[in-house]
């Protein structure tokens, strides 16, 4: 990939600098994501049919939205915290107004307005980013936590094994998106992203956007509408 | 061919057909797509070999009423694992073997638009594909059908490992198709030569297009139903436990959004690369390529809209039962146009009968017979009466021996001067066509009679006196002319790579950029890349007035935005890429160890059914680690 080692690496065989030619012009990790971003539409798309299908087909509860009585006359409250829910996808569609920031700041690295600014920080952009990620996958943890102390696992009923499994895949993805940012953000350290870099970030953000995308279905689907 | 004045002054040509370096570490660590495009193919005919000898078992018991040579349970075992084999093990990566060898020298390009990634795929295939395959010499192969119906497959109905290691080794399978599958899409949409518009493409690339595009679509519902099962299995989760509520045609419908595209990833390589033969025996273009390119990816799209038609029998209702009956019928038009516009391209042509054209042309008979049968089971009332029985079997035979397989043995004889500098012995290829096309129809035609009778699918062994007996008996004696037939065309493969006569460059005369560079080709395949002014380049540069009547872009009217592209030209002359001055991707095997720390990793579930969780967990997290080491490894490495 294009790093500083690439560059050593051309200086030893070849003078000028060799640019591949790509027919559209566009680099190929940029068509290789959103490939695989449309691969990924299927994937969840299956995940949040089977959760759909399978809604309101639980025998046992807890239950998402109702209230549900035990044989032994246990009560149980419906799980879904909403408003804290609104709160972690507020803080993970705002990754995304961020992540932007991160973008800009490195492909407009060394211009006027840029330079010496909170704007062109590029490493408090990312690291926001990524703080903001792990956010979300805090809120996550202490949602999955109280459904387990409430009842609710993911061997518990239909529901369960639907949710956990869906949220679970996206939370999977939040974390490899951390991850990746946390990477970005070691590179700049280490020797500053460049515009050169931009692809890098470029395509980490198409990455993360999809993701926080998928979040907002999921929110509407699973969350808000009984 | 260069001639002795211009021997190639640095590498000799390594006898399996590469240049460089060669033994096992130049394997092991080898990027080029071309040697991943050799490794496919052997790793392909291999598992193809052993699942004929699943299918050759199977046969053997069936050959008599009651007989008993292998025990019900194997017999599970073997079908399932004859289907996994060969859809999974042989025919697609034998198109996957075509797709690396040829996307990039069809389009004018260096290599494929992630080589390591590339290296990747094929090391996971053959990791996953031993892992699937390995369990049946322990007889606990999968036993539940290579469409695995879940809640059949559930711990409550199948407890033991067989199912986990399908289950497992499915999953791994995927991420290998998919990652190559981005990998093809970028090559293709990126690194077309200046000139190489998406309508100037050779029909194997339009087709094997598609087929990306149908497997980064298909894969995510079978990786989704399958990770159901995964957790179903090992940990605990309901989704197929009909007590607990759910869907008994959950897993169906998930499969089949799969299963049913998955037909067409088979069968369009296929298609491709019958377009590339006949062209070229026939000595006239392509007739109706438009045509060809739209009714490829209308067949892609509709493909997705038919799946239920797997379900006729389950009892979905008449809606949903007319509608996918409409749209399967629907899709045999765009595959009726291709098999007339194939019949079109040879009418008034200069036929050539090489082997390559034979089987070629016993694809369209073949698989039209498979194609009737096919559309005869997408009335619903017929279905009822087919589903499950041998009927079906004779169908999909049809298709994807008569279809698949043919197409790629042509395929073979075809590029085999390509890959290696030699012919393949024509004789022995024309013995290998007519017995195959012999056996084939021996042991597949008649099924449909036993189908019809009322034979079921996989049921190990049957009772005399159902008028079943001489069926059997014929398709038993087609199988073992089939295994004599394959054993020629091994034969022949082994010895042509060494003794066949001396190919040229363009070894039959063809039309597009792969026969104008040398064969087997360079490293660097194409030392100045060519511009490309339509769509049969070689034929203009060697055959003018094959093409005058067709309308060509001048290379000055166009927009070259690679400085070093020169006009269409046939290179003969052997240098290194390094006195060319054309960056090479650095060999590596950081791919190999990302794709073992995959299988580690999930080998480790293995254990938890063991009850052996300490071990379970070690293994996962050790395999975790190596799999993000060296990706970690390998993206922070330069790649040339």
């Amino acid at each position: 990939m294009a790093t500083a080692v690439t560059h050593e690496a051309h200086e030893a065989h070849d003078t000028h600098e060799h640019v591949h030619y790509t027919s559209t012009g566009l680099d190929n990790r940029k068509v290789a994501i959103w490939a695989f971003i449309g691969s990924e539409c299927m994937l969840f798309a299956s995940l949040i049919s089977t959760y759909l299908i399978y809604k309101g087909r639980s025998r046992v509860g807890p239950l998402p939205h109702e209230i549900w009585t035990s044989p032994s006359g246990q009560i149980f409250q419906p799980i879904l915290n909403i408003p804290v829910t609104s709160a972690s996808t507020f803080v993970l569609l705002m990754s995304s107004l961020v992540m932007v920031l991160a973008l800009a700041a490195v492909e407009n690295r060394g211009k006027p307005g840029y330079v010496g600014t909170l704007l062109g920080n590029s490493k408090f952009w990312l690291a926001a980013t990524a703080l903001m990620g792990a956010t979300f996958l805090g809120f996550q943890a202490y949602e999955f936590t109280s459904f387990v102390h409430e009842g609710l696992t993911i061997k518990t009923n239909l529901f369960g094994s639907s949710f956990f499994t869906l949220t679970g895949f996206h939370g999977a993805h939040v974390t490899a998106g951390v991850l990746w940012l946390l990477t970005l953000l070691a590179i700049d350290i280490k020797r500053g992203l460049t515009p050169k870099d931009a692809i890098l970030v470029d395509i980490c953000a198409l990455y993360w956007h999809f993701v926080d995308v998928v979040w907002i279905a999921i929110f509407t689907l699973v969350y808000l509408i009984k | 061919m260069a001639t002795t004045a211009a021997a190639p002054k640095f590498q000799p040509v390594n006898t399996d057909g590469s240049y460089g370096e060669s033994g096992f570490w130049s394997w092991m660590t080898t990027v080029d797509h071309k040697r991943i495009g050799t490794l496919y193919l052997y790793t392909a005919l291999f598992f193809f070999i052993v699942g004929g000898i699943e299918a050759g078992i199977m046969r053997w018991q069936l050959a008599l009423p009651n007989s008993h040579v292998v025990s019900a349970q194997m017999y599970n075992q073997l079908f399932t694992m004859h289907g996994t084999t060969m859809v999974f093990l042989a025919i697609m990566p034998l198109s996957a073997a075509f797709f690396n060898y040829l996307i990039p020298l069809q389009i004018g390009a260096r290599d494929v638009a992630f080589p390591r990634l590339n290296a990747f795929s094929y090391w996971v295939y053959l990791l996953g594909g031993l892992f699937i395959s390995i369990p049946i010499l322990f007889k606990t192969a999968p036993d539940a059908g290579w469409f695995g119906y879940a809640p059949l497959t559930t711990p409550q109905f199948s407890g033991g490992l067989n199912i986990d290691f399908w289950v497992i080794g499915l999953q791994i399978l995927g991420i290998s198709s998919l990652a190559a599958a981005f990998n093809f899409i970028t090559t293709i949409i990126n690194l077309r030569a200046p000139g190489m518009t998406l309508m100037r493409m050779p029909m194997f690339t339009w087709m094997s297009f598609v087929v990306q595009f149908l497997l980064i679509l298909a894969f995510p519902a079978i990786t989704i139903a399958l990770v159901f099962l995964l957790f179903d299995r090992f940990f605990g989760t309901q989704f197929y436990e009909i007590a607990s509520g759910a869907d008994p045609l959950l897993w169906q419908h998930l499969f089949w959004v799969f299963g049913h595209p998955e037909v067409y990833i088979l069968i369009l390589p296929a298609f491709g690369l019958v377009s590339e033969i006949l062209p070229t025996f026939s000595k006239k273009p392509l007739f109706g390529y438009n045509v060809m390119v739209y009714s490829g990816i209308m067949i892609g799209v509709l493909g997705f809209g038919v799946w239920a038609h797997h379900m006729f029998a389950v009892g979905m209702g008449a809606v949903a039962d007319s509608i996918f009956s409409l749209v399967t019928m629907l899709i045999g038009i765009p595959t009726g146009v291709k098999i007339f516009n194939w019949i079109a391209t040879m009418w008034a042509g200069e036929i050539r009968f090489t082997a390559a054209m034979k089987f070629a042309i016993g694809l369209i008979a073949l698989f039209t017979i498979g194609g009737i049968s096919g559309v005869m089971h997408s009335s619903p009332p017929a279905d009822t009466q087919q589903t499950d029985t041998y009927f079906v079997v004779a169908h999909f035979h049809y298709v994807l021996f008569g279809g698949s397989i043919m197409g790629i043995l042509g395929g073979i004889y075809y590029y085999f001067p390509k890959m290696t500098g030699r012919y393949m012995s024509e004789k022995l290829g024309t013995w290998h066509f007519w017995l195959t096309f012999i056996a084939m129809n021996l042991t597949f035609f008649p099924m449909h009679f036993s189908g019809l009778l009322g034979m079921p699918r996989r049921v190990y062994t049957y009772d005399a006196g159902q008028g079943w007996e001489k069926f059997n008996l014929a398709s038993s004696l087609g199988t073992a002319l089939l295994i004599f037939a394959t054993s020629l065309f091994v034969i022949n493969f082994l010895w042509s790579r060494k003794n066949g006569a001396k190919a040229p460059n363009d070894a039959w005369g063809a039309a597009t950029l792969e026969w104008s560079i040398p064969s087997p080709p360079p490293d660097y395949n194409f030392a100045q890349i060519p511009i490309v002014t339509s769509r049969s380049p070689l034929w203009d540069l060697k055959h003018p007035e094959m093409t005058a009547g067709i309308a060509h872009s001048s290379p000055d009217a166009m927009t070259i935005t690679d400085s070093h592209a020169v006009p269409m030209h046939e290179e003969t002359e052997y240098k290194t890429a390094k006195e060319l001055g054309i960056p090479m991707p650095f060999p590596t095997i950081k791919p190999f160890f990302a794709a073992l720390g995959i299988i580690v990793m999930f080998s480790g579930l293995i254990f938890i059914h063991l009850d052996k969780f300490a071990i379970a967990m070690a293994i996962t997290i050790g395999g975790a680690v190596l799999l993000v080491g060296s990706l970690y490894a390998w993206l922070t490495s330069p790649l040339e």
